[in-house]
């Protein structure tokens, strides 16, 4: 049984008494759909994480100097902001 | 009129002879956009100022005698979650409504080098999440074969858009199908590339594992064309790939054609739950492939069953990871901000952002993803999902060392009517099976018209092995052609 307020709160959504019901039983329906995953025998198998097989694609480690209209453009679609900074509540109480 | 129904090439020729100026179509297009989009809602946005302007600098090397690129002046839509710089980019969600895309992405610059002309942004099931775009925010796009039923998903807005000539072709993505669901409910072209080829630097991610942008167009050879216009190895996309295309196996010049190519096909996707109809279609092009020298063979993918609970568990393992950005904190709709909402402290500003920004689907997935991620149950779930993912490329791998190419159905029936799924999820899902095990395995498939029921279009996939996204083009045509050939439907 899928604790949806302990996953809801994990990924930071905010559900209702009447969605929480109804997700319980999507995710419910989902999960049993998804339970035939347990037939594959997988023993020795490796994951697969992606399939192009690349493996430790790098940049150089060097800072980008971005343009002040870059910065704002930035900005512009943020909620908040203030002097050129984000706004956002306070973080510790 | 006619000219919005033109091919790519055929716009070209009628540009590059001057039959009509880049300017002139531009305008055809948005006028007809304006009469037509009204039933089919294909458009989210009409950039009318960018593709005139777009045009007009066509025109402009059209008047200097310069030689036109193929591509250039030949207008086009994208779908609203791949990012052109200084227009609203929503990704179908609310949560988006007013964000503006501060860079183009790699593929809007390549195709702005090349010359388009950008019609506009095409509607979409909200963050890619769905397979009828009736999961959009915005309203649902209709299929232009049928006003009642979906164009598909999520890339619904950009089939339908071609498929109803409101531009000549267009970009979508492909996770899970897309590209190729759509295209074949609303009979057009589509391609999903191999994982790697296109970049995806300004595509919002959704399942970054398996993403892929790709073409939607009204043929065969458009979409090679527009294909080669974006692929290619992108530093800014560290999962894109140098582009090695197998040279095609079998197909050798001097009219050997299909001759002795290895076509399989996979039992499990001939199997119960397919639309006896679409099957009768799908064969029938096979079998026209058959006889002229095809050698056509029954194989098997063996975990393919297996194929949609994976892909639903590690696209929502991937979906969890990449939607946590949207935190109502750098973009987007923000509670913080929304007079309508009580926010007190931080955690409710994710909280109801998340909320109230986010749809139905989109909240079951991440929920979905977030548990199979979550501590005690990563085992289970999502390891075990990386695990016959690895079982799935393999029966892939395996199949290419018998067979050249893999020809299935794209979708267990032809499009269903709007509303007809929309409250089951997991009948929801069942429209994927033919297309996810491509993501899953990263290897390149396309969806073409061979057929309808009724008015309804029916699509044939061709899957390749990694790379051989020419071979697939190439056998495409051939059967494009064998396929039309004496077909009222087809001009």
């Amino acid at each position: 049984m899928i604790d949806v307020k302990h996953v809801a709160k994990l990924a930071r959504l905010g559900i209702t008494e009447k969605e929480t019901d109804k997700l319980q039983e999507d995710l419910s329906a989902i999960l049993e759909f998804v339970a035939k995953l347990k037939e594959v025998d997988v023993a020795n198998v490796e994951p697969t994480a992606q399939a192009a097989g690349l493996v430790g694609v790098t940049r150089a480690d060097e800072s980008i100097k971005r343009s002040e209209e870059s910065r704002e453009r930035l900005l512009d679609n943020a909620p908040e902001t203030k002097d050129g900074y984000i706004k956002v509540k306070a973080v510790f109480d | 009129m006619g000219l919005t129904r033109l091919t790519i090439k055929q716009t070209h020729e009628g540009l590059a002879t001057k039959k009509f100026s880049a300017t002139e179509l531009t305008r055809l297009f948005l006028d007809f956009i304006k009469k037509r989009d009204k039933d089919i809602h294909a458009y989210l946005a009409v950039e009318e100022e960018m593709a005139l302007k777009q045009a007009q600098e066509v025109d402009a090397k059209i008047v200097r005698g310069l030689e036109l690129k193929g591509l250039e002046g030949v207008p086009c839509a994208i779908k609203d979650n791949v990012l052109v710089e200084g227009k609203k980019c929503t990704a179908g969600s609310k949560f988006l409504a007013n964000y503006v895309a501060p860079y183009d992405a790699t593929v809007i610059r390549k195709l702005k080098s090349a010359g388009a002309v950008f019609l506009g942004k095409t509607n979409m099931d909200e963050f890619a999440m769905g397979s009828s775009t009736e999961n959009s925010a915005f309203g649902v796009t209709r299929n232009p074969h049928d006003l009642e039923r979906v164009p598909g998903g999520s890339s619904g807005g950009s089939a339908a858009a071609v498929a109803a000539d409101e531009c000549v072709y267009a970009l979508g993505s492909d996770t899970g199908g897309s590209i190729r669901q759509p295209a074949s409910f609303c009979g057009v072209v589509g391609l999903k590339p191999t994982y790697g080829v296109v970049s995806r630097y300004g595509l919002m991610a959704m399942a970054s594992s398996l993403d892929q942008i790709g073409p939607l167009t009204k043929n065969v050879a458009d979409c090679k064309v527009v294909l080669d216009a974006i692929k290619g190895k992108d530093a800014r996309d560290s999962t894109s790939t140098n582009n090695l295309t197998l040279p095609p196996l079998s197909l050798r010049g001097g009219g050997g054609g299909v001759k002795n190519l290895k076509i399989g096909l996979p039992k499990e996707y001939f199997a119960k739950g397919l639309d006896p109809k679409v099957e009768a279609l799908v064969r029938g092009a096979i079998d026209k492939l058959a006889k002229q020298g095809a050698r056509v063979e029954e194989i098997s993918l063996p975990h393919s069953e297996y194929a949609l609970a994976c892909y639903y568990i590690i696209m929502a393992s991937e979906v969890s990871a990449n939607l946590a950005r949207f935190d109502g904190i750098k973009y987007g709709y923000s509670a913080g901000t929304d007079q309508k909402q009580e926010v007190n402290n931080l955690l409710d500003v994710y909280l109801k952002s998340r909320q109230h920004g986010f749809g139905d689907e989109v909240r079951r997935r991440i929920m979905l993803g977030t548990y199979s991620l979550s501590s005690g149950y990563y085992d289970a779930y999502y390891l075990r999902a990386q695990k016959v993912r690895t079982k799935i490329l393999q029966d892939f791998q395996q199949a290419f060392e018998k067979v050249d190419l893999i020809l299935t159905p794209v979708a267990p029936t032809p499009a269903f009517k709007i509303g007809e799924k929309i409250d089951d999820p997991v009948t929801m899902y069942l429209s994927d099976i033919y297309t996810v095990p491509v993501n899953l395995a990263g290897v390149p498939a396309l969806s073409m018209p061979c057929g309808r029921v009724g008015q309804l279009p029916v699509g044939l996939q061709i899957i390749g092995q990694h790379f051989s996204e020419d071979l697939i083009f190439e056998v495409a045509e051939l059967a494009e052609a064998l396929i039309k050939d004496g077909n009222p439907l087809y001009n």
